[in-house]
């Protein structure tokens, strides 16, 4: 054994202890009762995902473990205000919704409506669960002698599980106005363009019918996709073939004033992206490139393999923007001219998270490129 | 040893060539009425191609050969398990994980036990085994340039270190598939055309046999092997399943379209590696009769390398020594960049991620890279040099001991819980690398402990499978709710999903 190999063993040994370091560390503890505090947090943090699920029987059942842990009592139940949803830990099982029936009801905050089992000697301590006012469900904890400690804290946690479901109901009603979006998108994109189109395919009838047959083709295959029903991705192959279809359409308008280039890397075609996160921007490239010029405009987009991630860009050389404007319509408070862009910049953050946004590089004059990056695997996101 | 600047101009040729392509990029403009053409998926053939062109590394190019003129036929189980290793990978695994969306291993563990603990895991095996394989790319590197040139070992692997680190770096290595598929062909014809111009040279002068002995004769031990029908089984089962295991194949399974394209890339792939590996064993049997003194050698690798010039001289014995030279070369680099990018696209996404000083994505992928490329440099100045193939193999043993258990139980077997996979991944990942750094800093080792550690699959493997089984059983109550949703997406062909 040569010195080099101890000290490769050494390096080795090194690295894998940094790498492990960098995987699991954790900081200095603190007091007792700091600890104390961090486990009780720690407990109430497992729980929130489930329960920003709102109140469902799968979410009820995984945060049913946490709260049980939290409340340190022999067992918990959730319910909503027709069932029992999740029943966790020893004498729970016996809960009936008559038991709770007083507290839905009476909907007053600290109701401790202990009752008798048959025989077992478990107590219930129910506390409702408010939302806005009116009263969801219950939080209630099993044990074996009342105490008002239990009581106390079984009213305070169903405060904070309530809380959790409130930001449930927020969290979904964010997305019914982000699906609203999507639908007003597709609303969006059509007028102008059905009317462009069918007059750019009528004027083909006469002296060109198989073109006009073609084109007509293109734009059912087209609309077909574009008001598809389903599914909040796509493929980013799906995603183009679309656009292949809207620049065909617009080519027959525009003729040889519309020029494309396109180069995509074939290794990023199976990426899953969010459904029509492109074709705003294509729309928006074939507007802006050929907007106040009597000449040719020239669209580039570009699909490349970047390590994990796939990056796209679709670039006009027309007119520009003044970046400040780009900046507003990003944030909302732009004019409806650029909803598209803000639309499809908040649905990439809302996937991905916020390091996923649209980057956009313009200035007056000097052309218009948009860039965005998607990841090749992101989890719950899939074609 | 050659002092010719035939094969050093060929390996700056294939390294200059990588160089240019990685950074540029083959840059090819489409029109409009070339949309189709330019997005057209990748096609099963080209894809194997570059997968075989990724896949055909330092241990295939040179290792096989070297350890088949030291220790005998018993080593074509090496080729053999290469190769077979896609077959498993074929029937249990490509179409599903296809489908899964997964984009490297970590991925796969999130999306079918839905455990972000288990991912880190996860990246922590990818990381390590990427720089196991990495080893011997670089060791490799070292020793042709020393056999080529004289240079000490260091130099051939700061080349390749280099060079991969800089393209990775700087493009991510653009339109890769195209430049993987022509790595594959590169080599085949750089093996193939001097094997067969060997062969005829044998059989003119006479055919000499080489097979003296006991090389000839399976599980003979020759060469001072000791347990050669443990060592085998464990090299069988190393090899089997280590292949799908390992970082820069899943990578590659990305691009497919769907299932139904991955198992047919995946049946292409058995067919170019199948033709691939005919010649390699050629070079180790015609060195038992040319290069005699190379037979267990810590120079047996270099067989490949010195066997044309030996055999022909002058300008034809260095013309083919030139084009072997750029093949290994071609076979280093390759190798060497998939598994970096495929390292660095763990380490930036699963280790760096959360520290902001690090800055943005394109900046944290090149410190990745340099992280990715720089500690399997430092390992190979400091490493003992097993042979190439064996310490490959390590790599091989070490992803069947994990991932395998992970990609096979969790295909196939839904009581799986994250429980059982995190104790399978440390379990078999422990006790495997355990071994392998054994191996690798105090070895080599005798007796029967010696081989349990020098090919440890035979025990591992089976430990990690015992293990995902037992603790999920014991933990039957903890089943992810996600399961049903997981194994549907998994196993249900695309062709169902789109009349869904």
């Amino acid at each position: 054994m040569t010195p080099l190999a101890i000290a490769g063993a050494i390096v080795a040994v090194l690295v894998v202890g940094l790498l492990i370091w960098l995987l699991l560390r954790r900081r200095d503890l603190g007091s007792e009762a700091d600890r104390a505090t961090f486990a009780t947090l720690h407990t109430a943090s497992l729980a929130a995902p489930a329960l920003r699920e709102g109140l469902t029987t799968e979410a009820a059942t995984s945060a049913a473990r946490h709260l049980r842990a939290l409340l340190g009592s022999r067992g918990v139940a959730l319910t909503d205000t027709e069932r029992v949803l999740a029943a966790e830990g020893p004498g729970s099982e016996l809960l009936e919704m008559a038991n709770v029936a007083s507290v839905l009801e009476t909907g007053r905050s600290v109701v401790a409506a202990s009752l008798r089992d048959d025989g077992a000697g478990s107590w219930f301590v129910v506390a409702p669960l408010v939302v806005d006012g009116r009263v969801v469900g219950t939080l209630v904890a099993v044990t074996d002698d009342r105490t008002a400690v239990l009581a106390r804290a079984t009213t305070e946690v169903a405060r904070w599980v309530s809380s959790q479901v409130e930001l449930a109901e927020l969290d979904a009603s964010r997305a019914r106005v982000a699906e609203a979006e999507v639908r007003a998108l597709r609303a969006q994109i059509s007028p102008h363009f059905i009317y462009n189109a069918l007059t750019a395919i009528a004027s083909y009838v006469r002296t060109d019918p198989e073109h006009a047959r073609e084109l007509l083709l293109e734009f059912a295959d087209f609309t077909r996709y574009s008001f598809r029903r389903h599914g909040d991705f796509t493929t980013l192959a799906e995603e183009l073939r679309s656009i292949d279809r809207y620049l065909t359409l617009e080519r027959a308008r525009f003729g040889d004033r519309l020029q494309v280039t396109v180069r995509v890397a074939p290794e990023v075609l199976p990426v899953a992206v969010p459904y029509l996160c492109l074709q705003p921007l294509v729309e928006n490239a074939v507007r802006h490139g050929l907007e106040g010029r009597a000449g040719p405009g020239r669209i580039t987009i570009l699909a490349e393999d970047a390590g994990a991630d796939c990056t796209i860009s679709v670039e006009d050389d027309g007119i520009g923007a003044d970046p400040e404007q780009i900046r507003r319509a990003l944030v909302g408070e732009g004019d409806s001219d650029s909803i598209g862009v803000g639309n499809v910049d908040e649905r990439l953050r809302q996937v991905f998270g916020d390091e996923y946004g649209l980057v956009v590089e313009t200035g007056p004059g000097l052309g218009t490129k948009v860039s965005m990056r998607v990841p090749k695997f992101s989890p719950g996101v899939h074609a | 040893m050659t002092s010719s600047w035939w094969p050093v101009a060929a390996v700056v040729a294939v390294v200059a060539a990588t160089v240019v392509i990685g950074t540029f990029g083959v840059r090819v403009s489409r029109t409009t009425s070339d949309f189709l053409v330019a997005s057209r998926s990748v096609s099963p053939l080209l894809n194997a191609s570059a997968i075989g062109g990724e896949y055909l590394s330092a241990a295939s190019f040179l290792g096989i050969a070297g350890l088949v003129l030291s220790y005998g036929v018993d080593m074509l189980w090496f080729p053999v398990g290469y190769t077979v290793g896609y077959l498993v990978l074929l029937v249990l695994v490509a179409a599903p994980l296809r489908r899964s969306g997964a984009y490297t291993l970590p991925d796969f563990a999130e999306m079918r036990l839905g455990s972000l603990r288990l991912r880190r895991v996860s990246s922590v095996i990818v990381v390590l085994i990427g720089w196991l394989y990495l080893l011997p790319q670089l060791q490799g590197a070292g020793i042709t340039l020393h056999a080529l040139t004289g240079a000490p070992q260091w130099v051939g692997a700061l080349v390749v270190a280099v060079v991969v680190g800089v393209t990775v770096a700087a493009g991510g290595m653009r339109s890769i598939t195209v430049v993987q598929a022509f790595q594959y062909w590169l080599k085949l014809v750089a093996i193939a055309l001097p094997a067969a111009l060997l062969v005829a040279a044998w059989f003119h002068r006479g055919s000499p046999a080489f097979a003296v002995g006991d090389w000839g004769t399976p599980l003979s031990g020759f060469g001072g092997r000791e347990y050669p029908l443990y060592s085998t089984y464990s090299i069988v089962l190393a090899t089997f399943l280590g292949t799908m295991g390992l970082p820069h194949v899943l990578v590659r399974f990305y691009t497919n379209p769907d299932g139904r394209a991955a198992r047919r890339t995946t049946l292409s792939v058995l067919v170019l590696l199948s033709v691939f590996y005919l010649f390699p064993p050629v070079f180790g049997a015609l060195g038992r009769v040319y290069t005699p003194e190379l037979a267990g050698t810590s120079a047996a690798d270099t067989v490949v390398l010195v066997l044309p010039g030996r055999v022909f001289g002058g300008w034809l014995g260095e013309a083919l020594s030139a084009l072997v030279a750029a093949g290994a070369f071609a076979a280093f680099l390759s190798t060497a960049s998939g598994l970096s990018v495929s390292v660095a696209g763990v380490l930036s996404q699963d280790v760096l991620t959360h520290d902001r000083r690090l800055g943005d994505g394109v900046r944290r992928f090149r410190i990745a890279t340099t992280i990715a490329i720089a500690v399997p440099f430092v390992l190979a100045l400091g490493a003992a040099r097993a042979d190439l193939a064996e310490t490959v193999t390590l790599a091989f043993a070490v992803a069947a001991s994990t991932f395998c258990p992970l990609l096979v139980l969790g295909i196939w077997w839904p009581r799986l819980t994250v429980r059982g996979a995190t104790a399978a991944l440390l379990v078999g990942g422990t006790s495997a690398l355990a071994a392998v750094a054994l191996v690798l800093t105090l070895g080599p080792f005798h007796g029967f402990v010696g081989a349990l550690l020098e090919q440890p699959a035979a025990w591992t493997v089976p430990l990690a499978f015992g293990t995902a089984v037992i603790v999920s059983l014991r933990t039957h109550d903890r089943v992810p709710r996600t399961t049903p949703a997981a194994m549907v997406r998994l196993h249900t062909p695309e062709e169902l999903e789109a009349s869904r």
